[in-house]
Parts: structure tokens; sequence; C-alpha cells
């Protein structure tokens, strides 16, 4: 009797929440959503969101800015593009930047992302980023989302592997994807295996944030791919994948897919440390830029420097190792414990998980299969933990939650696994829409993840939103991971190609924002400290103005004296002191862009008039009721004319003499 | 042997039902490991009203220099010392027209005082661009009381 009651009971309430759940079960494979996804997305209007999320733009060389959950976008930090809308790589203060041993570049291919981290945890200081076309590394400092500092990568030809970073921000390391001559560099292109060689940089990182090379380790000529540093029980130890040990150098699809197994190198730092201080390093003639961004003076400066240090392996034993890793492995992603290092064969059908513990023994025990280059090769048995069999097709990436689970995107198969680190059991799998690349956990690169979400940064769009031509959106999906199953959240659009991302804690970032520049510590050589320092110098065809903006109107407002054959430098600063209050500045037939002036700061935009006649000014961000009267005139005479240099706003500015005269 | 499989069948029901009838938005912001509102409290706003002012005589002359040093950095391009207009009013007889609390809460804490006080409202609609925050410290808004003083003739 018990029984039935019992029985009925749960036939009643199976029957009603079944009927109450109708909505959590998928729909479709398109939709795959379930019914509370858009109250788990959703921020209120005025309410922010938990992560900011980081994301680099590939080709478009830039970084924006997303929150999660909701995969609202509101910033772009220009990096390594020129930026016409707020006119970086435009202002004469920000041209700096962008000059490289090849001069002044306007653009490049920024694929990673890597948080400045302390103790193995994101600390929130900088977020850094690598140039993969002309090699270099940059530095945004996240107080104010700006480039501040750019290292230009010799004997480096294309700088993918990068900005890995280790656990207290050391080093962050730069590797090339592209192995070249070094030294005699006229050498025909099919003597790959005897002149070529894969330099790898430590670019080491001070206090304040200041980079600069401290060695480079002179690789045989193969590609690097990825990297990621040890951490905890490995760090002082770095791991780089690589394809191409084949050494092909022509139609690598083909030709460097032609072994069973490449290699992940892996790097004792602290001992290529020891070989530095005793002197084991060769200085070597090169050229490259250093660019640093002032705060104060509001203008960056580029440095060319000269020599770096080389450590030659053959000269520095014990130094580095090759571990045979199937099929051009392309992610190498270590552990939050820092005991796991996954390798993730672009072609392989198994994920090999190597551990660090084994490495360490087999390096002792010398457990060697052979050498690659003079470099000992690990036996892959010795310092394997095990492999995922069948996780899918076309392993890429693998991030991680912190509760013992790896989460690894697959290309091929358009998914992404989660699996159990120490089993090496498959636990889930769930599409994205379509073909993702690199995946990102908040905090999942470092030693304590956030888990909560895994973000896949999708290669393939196609159908998943309204169609704009041949050219599409690109695009990024939001899953939550803190339930057993995976499950799709939110598809969000990005700007560029969403290459790699990291995301952090706002609590990390937001308390820290600068909402002006304090006028009174403004150096800029030309800053007019409130309006009575407004003034017109020239040297020569060199003309300076020291302009002033504020709510609402340029102080001077009329200039006359310019004369054809001049260079106008217009050095505006914004006087106001409120946050969110910039001033933009742009004037006909300018052949650069316009600037944008932040509250306290000073920048430059350079003219060159073409013309005799009365040129129009005017502020182009909206900044008060009475914006649309932020509006000046420049008057332009002709070559040797004889009007006077004469400037002013309201009963200051220049008087038609004609008119004074009746 | 049924019942477990029974008690199995209605945890197994609780389970569905807890994870898919959770209110996603509000469990965030509970969990959000920090104030958010916090964010928006800046240091360079000194926003805290001031409700007292002591005038002293003579006219404090370290006080009138560091108040002529701002006017000239961050206040002059708006405000002539004249009683002429300009972007906002002349500063003749300003000392005379309000009383000191209001000329410091207007420097300092100008976003309180266009919310909550006609006077100030008046001006806005005169002027029709917001007084800005020109990120004033209470003792540099003070020298620049001196000055106003200063300028109104006052010894």
């Amino acid at each position: 009797m018990k029984n039935q009651i019992l029985k009925f009971l749960a036939v009643c309430i199976t029957l009603s929440i079944g009927i109450s759940t109708q909505s959590c079960k998928p729909k479709d494979a398109g939709s795959a959503i379930t019914g509370d996804a858009a109250s788990k997305v959703y921020v209120a209007p005025g309410k922010k969101d938990e992560f900011y999320n980081i994301v680099s733009g590939g080709f478009n060389g830039q970084m924006s800015v997303y929150g999660l959950p909701s995969g609202r976008c509101f910033r772009i930090i220009p990096v390594f593009s020129v930026f016409p809308e707020n006119g970086y790589g435009y202002s004469e203060e920000t041209k700096p930047m962008l000059n490289t041993s090849h001069g002044f570049v306007p653009w490049d291919d920024l694929h990673h992302i890597s948080l400045s981290q302390t103790n193995g945890e994101h600390d929130g200081r900088w977020a850094f980023g690598n140039a993969n076309n002309t090699p270099r590394i940059a530095r945004i400092d996240m107080k104010n989302f700006r480039t501040t500092e750019i290292i230009e990568l010799p004997n480096s030809g294309g700088n993918h592997s990068s900005p890995f970073i280790t656990e207290n921000t050391e080093y962050v390391v730069a590797s090339t994807r592209f192995s070249v001559p070094v030294g005699e560099t006229d050498v025909p292109i099919s003597s790959f295996k005897k002149n070529f060689k894969g330099y790898i940089s430590f670019v080491s990182v001070g206090k304040e944030g200041q980079m600069d090379i401290a060695f480079q380790l002179k690789m045989p000529g193969v590609s690097f791919d990825l990297a990621r540093a040890g951490k905890g029980k490995s760090h002082g130890w770095f791991f780089f994948s690589c394809y191409n040990t084949e050494q092909a150098n022509t139609l690598l699809e083909v030709n460097a897919s032609q072994k069973d197994k490449d290699f992940i190198l892996a790097v004792n730092w602290k001992k290529a440390e020891e070989y530095l201080k005793q002197g084991k390093g060769k200085k070597m003639k090169t050229r490259y830029a250093h660019n640093l961004y002032d705060e104060k003076t509001h203008t960056a400066t580029s440095t060319i420097r000269e020599e770096v240090t080389v450590l030659d392996p053959k000269d520095c034993p014990d130094m580095v190792y090759f571990m045979p890793c199937p099929k051009s492995p392309h992610g190498c992603d270590t552990d939050p414990t820092g005991e796991f290092i996954v390798g993730s064969g672009k072609l392989a059908a198994v994920i090999p998980v190597f551990s660090f513990t084994k490495i360490q023994k087999a390096i002792a025990d010398k457990v060697f299969d052979g050498d690659f280059d003079g470099i000992p090769i690990l036996k892959y048995d010795a310092v394997l933990h095990g492999e995922v069999q069948k996780p899918g097709l076309g392993p890429l990436h693998t991030e991680f939650d912190g509760k013992g689970n790896a989460y690894t995107s697959f290309f091929v198969s358009s998914e992404i696994v989660k699996w159990d680190i120490a089993t090496l059991k498959v636990l889930d799998r769930v599409p994205t829409y379509y073909s993702v690349g690199h995946l990102s956990i908040p905090g999942g690169p470092t030693a304590k993840p956030h888990g909560k979400y895994v973000v896949a940064y999708n290669k393939i769009t196609k159908d998943r939103y309204l169609p704009t031509g041949p050219e599409l959106t690109q695009s990024a999906q939001l899953y939550d991971i803190s339930g057993d199953k995976m499950k799709l959240l939110l598809d969000f659009p990005t700007i560029g190609e969403p290459h790699y991302a990291e995301s952090i804690p706002a609590s990390l970032i937001a308390p820290n924002s600068v909402k002006i520049y304090k006028i009174e510590e403004n150096q800029h050589p030309y800053v007019a400290k409130g309006e009575g320092q407004a003034k017109i110098e020239r040297k020569g065809n060199q003309v300076h103005v020291s302009m002033t903006a504020i709510r609402s109107h340029f102080t001077p407002d009329n200039i006359e004296g310019i004369k054809l054959g001049d260079e106008v430098y217009f050095h505006i600063t914004n006087l106001e002191q409120d946050w969110d209050v910039p001033h933009g500045f742009a004037i006909r037939g300018a052949a650069n862009a316009e600037i944008l002036i932040m509250p306290g700061e000073t920048q430059t935009l350079k003219w060159i008039p073409d013309a005799v006649g009365v040129v129009p000014m005017y502020c182009t961000d909206f900044c008060s009721a009475l914006h649309q009267e932020m509006q000046g005139y420049v008057r332009v005479s002709p070559a040797g004319s004889n009007v006077a240099l004469k400037w002013g706003t309201g009963d200051k500015a220049p008087k038609d003499p004609a008119l004074s005269v009746k | 042997m049924k019942k477990t499989s029974l008690i199995i069948t209605l945890f197994g029901a609780m389970l569905i039902w807890i994870s898919c009838g959770n209110n996603g938005a509000k469990e965030r912001e509970k969990e959000a490991p920090f104030e958010l509102a916090k964010v928006d409290q800046q240091p360079e706003v000194h926003g805290t009203e001031i409700k007292e002012v002591k005038l002293t005589n003579p006219l404090d002359q370290a006080m009138i220099t560091v108040g002529k040093g701002i006017y000239d950095m961050k206040c002059g391009a708006c405000h002539k010392l004249t009683g002429d207009k300009l972007v906002g009013p002349g500063w003749k007889d300003v000392t005379k027209r309000r009383q000191p609390v209001w000329i410091m809460n207007m420097i300092t804490n100008v976003d309180m005082m266009l919310e909550k006080d006609p006077e100030a409202q008046k001006m806005l609609e005169q002027c029709l661009v917001r007084m800005p925050n020109q990120n004033l410290t209470e003792k540099e808004a003070r020298s620049l009381v001196e000055f106003m003083r200063k300028n109104d003739g006052e010894k």
C-alpha cells in the first residue's frame, strides 16, 4: 500500500515536472539552446558584466573588449594598426608606436592575448599581444586600455608563438613560425636545412612593465607554433609546439605533414638564466625598434636597438629537450597544476598528455630517443601521462576549469570536447557554429581558472547572422560550463577575426580604470595649461599652434598668417578635468585623420595646407549642447604673403584692419 | 528495490527541475564578487556636500595666488573676471550674489547642484553648457573663493 502511494506520488510529480521542463530540451541542433539561456546572459540596462573579455582582432591588428556573459563589445584598442577613429598612428604623438626597423608599419596581424600574472593568477596590470607579420610584442596598460609599449623581435620571421607568459610575468616569449636565415641572409631558399634557424626570444618584463629582449635561443629551423609556460611545480620551464620538423620550404601543407610525430620543445629557462650569468650568451649585431609611450608627455618615442644576446643550445647542455608529439602539434597547454602538458596534433586522432614529473625523470635517467640537430629527444612513452582516445577531429587548443577538466577545441569536427585530465575519459561534447579555433575560459590558462564559461572563437560564421554580402561577421559563442554538461548560451559577433582571448574578473580592472589625465601633470612640450597659454610659434615653415579645447570652443579659433608651404601642427590640450568629456579635432583636407583628446591630454594633428583660402576646423566628439558651435577658421595665404601671424578667440580674434580704420 | 528506483526517479526529476528553474541573472548578481556600484565612485569627483565655509579678513594672500593659478588653468576659458558672460557668467560680484558655500559646491559638487539647486538649474538654462567638474579639491575651491573675493575688491 505504502509502495502504491509512493508510486502514485512519483508519477504525479514526474509528470508535472515533465510539463514544466519542456522548454529545457533542445529543439534542434541549430538552436541547441536551453530555456533559461536568455536570463543567463542578460545584463540589464545600466548593469555591468562580470568579466572583461579581451579578444584579439586577428587581421585587424587590434584588440577588442567585450563583457561576459552579455557578449557586448564596448571598446576597440588599436595596437598594431592605425585607427583613424581616434588618431592612433596618425597623431604625431602615436606615430612612433608603429615604427619598426622597416620604418612606419601601419598594420599587423594580432593573434594572441596574454594577461599579466602574479603567482600564476591574473593581476589586471597589462595585456600583451603579438604581431604575427612584422614580429613584435605590444603591452597594453589595463588602467587606460592603451598600447603603451611595442618591442620588435629581430631574427624572427613570423611571431606566432607569442606572447605567452610566465607565472609572475617574468617573461613573455616570442618564437617564429617562419625560420629564416640569420647572419648571411642572401641564400637560396632551398638551403633551408643548412641556413635557416628558428629563434626564440625571452622578453623580460620589468616592474613598470618595460620590455627588453633578455636573450634569444638559437634553435634548429622548424616552425614554432604555440607555447605555454610551466606553472607551480613546472615553473621555470616553457613548452613550445613545433611543426615542419621535416624542414620543408615549399608546399608545407604536404611536405610538413610527412612525419608521424613532430615535437614539443621543453625549455628550462631558469637554466638559460644561469648560462646567461655565466657569460655563455653571444652578443649579436642586429636592428629592432623599441617604442614607449610616456603618459606625462603624452608622447611616444621610438628607439632603434642594435644588439641581442643569443644562447646556442650547443654551448648550453641540459637547457632544451624535444618531446615527440603526434602529427603537427598546434596547441601546447599546461594545466592549472603545472603537471600536465596537453599537445594537440592538428592531424592526430589522439590528444597526448605529457607529465612534468615523468619529463624530469626521463631527463634524469637520460631516456632519450636520439637527437634532432644535437638536441636530445625524450622518449615518447617515458614522458607520456596518457592519450585521450578518439576525442574528435582536428584538436587545436585546450583550456581548463580548475576542477580537473580540460576543454579542447576541434576545428574539423567543429566542437568543444570536455575530458577528465586524470582519467583521460571524454565527458561531454557540444557543437560549435562553425569550426572553432581558440577557446577561452575566464582564467583558463592560469593556475586558478574561474570556470563558469567557455567561449568558442569560430573561424566560420556562414548562416548564423543576417547575410552582409560575401564578407560576413566573425563570431564567438558562449557556453555555460558550471554543470556536468556544457550548454550553449549565446552567439555574439566580433570585430576582426577573434583569434584568441582571455577573460578576467571585472573586479581586477574596473576599480583602477583611469578617468582623466591631470592637467597639472601634463608635460607635453606644446601643452597650453589654460587659455592664457594658447599661442602660435613659427619656426621657419613649421607653425606650432598650442590650442585649448573646452566645452565648447577652441582657443584660438581664428588663425591668420598661415602660408602655402607651411606645415601646421595643431597641439590641442583638452582643458576638461571630468570623466567622459573628450574633444575631437578635424580640419578640412587633412591627409590623415581626426584626433581625439582625452581630458587633460595634449595630442597633435599635422596639416599641410594645399590651397589658398579660409579653411574650417571643428570638434568631432559631441561634447555639449553647443558642440556644433565648437568650430573655427584658418586663413591660408600665398607663399610670401605679408599677412601677419595673428590668432585669438572672441574679442581677441584677429580684426580686419580695413574695418577698424572706419 | 522498487522503493530505491522510485526515490532515484524522484530525486532525478528534482534535479532536472532545479537545473532548469533557476534564474541565472539573479544568481549572477548575488555571486558578483565586487560591488559594481563602486566603479562609479570616482576619486576625481569630490562629491560630498560642503556645509559650511568660514571667511576671514584680511584676505589670505597665499590662497589668492593659488586661486589665480587655478583660474588661469581651469576656469578662465569660460569665466571672465568682469561681469560679462562668456560660456559661463562673469565673476564680477559673484561673492556678493552667492554664498561661499554655494560657490564651493558649484565647483566641487556640480552634479549635486545641477540636480538639486534651483539657482544652479537656472544658470544651466541660461548657459546650456553644464558647469564642468574641473577636478578641484575642497581646499583648491576655497582658494578660488579667496581669489574671487579679491576680484570683488575685498581686502
